[in-house]
């Protein structure tokens, strides 16, 4: 751990990803969304350099979970330390501080769409830099390069597609030369492709760039080829964490219905509901 | 029946109680949101392409409907004072009482509402929308508040272009007045310019219209900024919004335009 930030003792590291220099160390996290509990005591260490996978099933809180780690939501209980520092105690100038040693890609690309390619990935640059204008066109030509879209610089949000959107927020993510990315489901609606070469920018970016990066996903397989240390998320809390090898050996029935894909299982195929016939014999508007 | 009415007055009770606390709870949250716009507005001001785009958006390209809705109120305010006027023989005076009728409010009252309809739903669309695919957590991400780049120059260009535009739908009315008025009805031209120069004036009326315009710029950009940042990020929360904007934008226009008339003539 790379330090604690509080002087609360601390619930000991989850096991299954070894490891003392964690960029990211979440401990008791705790969220709810009204009355449905999202995290219940959530524990997790994201090692520096790695590629990490949060999987889990729809609905278990993988977006949430990157929204708390980046400030944008504020747990109800639980400390998230970025880097050694508690996220949920920062200010509004000390998150903007520390997003800007962050990169993020929204599972959309969130483009700013009144802009073209090469503009969208200026943006930050232009924003936080005084580069003039003669670097910056160097390092986002570098960045599109990186990304192989050099030659649509020139394109519009509009006329990308899915995947070439996905890559230019990632040239765009990395332009700033974060520490770390979190990738929020980035294969989402991707062809065969597309995904073959946005899994292979991540590591690729992740080894050659020194980074860090968080992916929450369920494309099992595709994740799996890349990530060093994978977590899965159940009912609140990591049901099981570790390689995709440990995983995928698992004797867990969630963990073993996720990695396989089993329709019914600890996730039931059926959302609660009272018994058929009763449901169908009453009367009812609906 | 006996149970049924007190029951019934109960809830109607609670819903006033709901909607009165809704209102200014929505009013309070619309103060605080123009103070942090005011906050961060030196950002903007340092940035003077983002507005210029904006009152580009919002004022050139809102510029064919104003015209073209200046224009014929101007004709109708010629046709309507012709018939009234005729029967005094004060038909000369038509010039004067379609240019005073438009600057002082027909130029500012209609702008504002047409600029509800045209370039508020643009802007609550627009920011609604970008909030809806992300851009705005985008912006976040990338440690850049969206009030300042994308609320403050919108709201300013808003702002700006409102009086320009009130002014040219004046001139269009104006000019309508006159092709009605001397053209087509055949009022003396020589009458209709110089009882327009004699009695509109430049610090009373035309300016007035002018604070008038300002004032509603404020209101029309703030709540149309105000709708799209604030609403739910759905295909639907973005319509509501936008349909939210229109209605806020022309009720408070007209229950501005009454204060602010009363406030200017006041001071005379």
């Amino acid at each position: 751990m790379t330090g604690s930030g509080t002087d609360e003792p601390r619930a000991p590291a989850p096991a299954g990803c070894p490891g003392d220099d964690n960029i990211i160390v979440i401990r008791d996290l705790c969220f709810a969304h009204g009355q449905t509990v999202i995290f219940d005591g959530l524990d997790i260490d994201i090692r520096r350099g790695s590629v990490t996978a949060i999987m889990g099933p729809s609905g278990t809180g993988k977006t949430t979970l990157l929204r708390l780690v980046t400030g944008q939501d504020l747990p109800d209980r639980g400390s998230v330390l970025f880097d050694g520092t508690e996220v949920t105690r920062m200010s509004r100038r000390e998150l903007f501080r520390m997003r800007k040693r962050v990169g993020m890609l929204f599972q959309n690309g969130a483009l700013l769409t009144d802009l073209n390619v090469y503009d969208n990935v200026a943006f930050p640059l232009r924003e936080h830099t005084r580069l003039s204008e003669r670097l910056i066109r160097h390092i986002v030509l570098t960045k599109l390069h990186a990304v192989g879209l050099r030659g649509a610089w020139q394109m519009m949000p509009s006329q990308l597609s899915g995947g070439m959107a996905r890559r230019v927020a990632l040239a765009r993510a990395i332009v700033m030369d974060p520490e770390i990315i979190y990738y929020d489901e980035p294969f989402v609606g991707l062809d065969p492709i597309s995904m073959g070469v946005v899994v292979r920018l991540i590591r690729r970016m992740n080894d050659a760039l020194g980074l860090t990066s968080v992916v929450v996903t369920h494309d099992v397989d595709e994740v799996s080829s890349i990530a060093d240390c994978s977590f899965l998320l159940s009912e609140g809390k990591v049901a099981a964490s570790g390689t995709p090898e440990m995983l995928r050996d698992h004797h867990s029935e969630t963990v073993t219905q996720f990695m396989t894909g089993m329709a019914d299982g600890p996730v039931p195929f059926h959302y609660p509901a009272p018994d058929y016939g009763d449901q169908l014999l009453t009367r009812s508007d609906r | 029946m006996t149970t049924e009415t007190p029951r019934g007055l109960r809830r109607l009770w609670l819903e006033i109680g709901y909607s009165v606390r809704g209102f200014f709870g929505t009013f309070g949250a619309g103060q605080l949101f123009l103070l942090r716009i005011l906050v961060n507005m030196p950002y903007a001001l340092a940035r003077p392409r983002l507005i210029i785009k904006q009152v580009y958006v919002t004022g050139v390209q809102s510029l064919v409907v104003i015209m073209l809705a200046g224009f014929f109120v101007g004709m109708v305010l010629a046709l309507q004072g012709y018939l009234t006027l005729s029967r005094f023989g004060a038909e000369d005076t038509i010039g004067m009482v379609a240019a005073l009728g438009l600057v002082r409010e027909l130029g500012p009252v209609v702008t504002a509402l047409l600029f509800a309809g045209r370039a508020g739903t643009a802007l609550s669309s627009e920011i609604g929308l970008m909030k809806a695919t992300d851009q705005l957590s985008g912006m976040e991400m990338m440690a850049v508040d969206p009030i300042k780049r994308v609320v403050v120059p919108r709201f300013l260009g808003g702002v700006i272009a409102m009086p320009i535009l009130a002014l040219i739908f004046s001139a269009m009315g104006i000019f309508g007045a006159w092709l009605e008025g001397v053209i087509v009805l055949g009022v003396d031209e020589g009458a209709f310019w110089s009882q327009m120069q004699a009695q509109v004036d430049l610090r009373e009326d035309v300016m007035s219209g002018v604070i008038k315009s300002f004032f509603f710029g404020i209101a029309a950009s703030l709540l149309a900024v105000f709708e799209g940042y604030n609403c739910v990020p759905t295909a639907e929360g973005v319509g509501r919004a936008t349909t939210r904007a229109v209605v806020h934008t022309s009720l408070t226009v007209l229950v501005l335009n009454f204060m602010l008339t009363a406030w200017l003539l006041g001071g005379n």
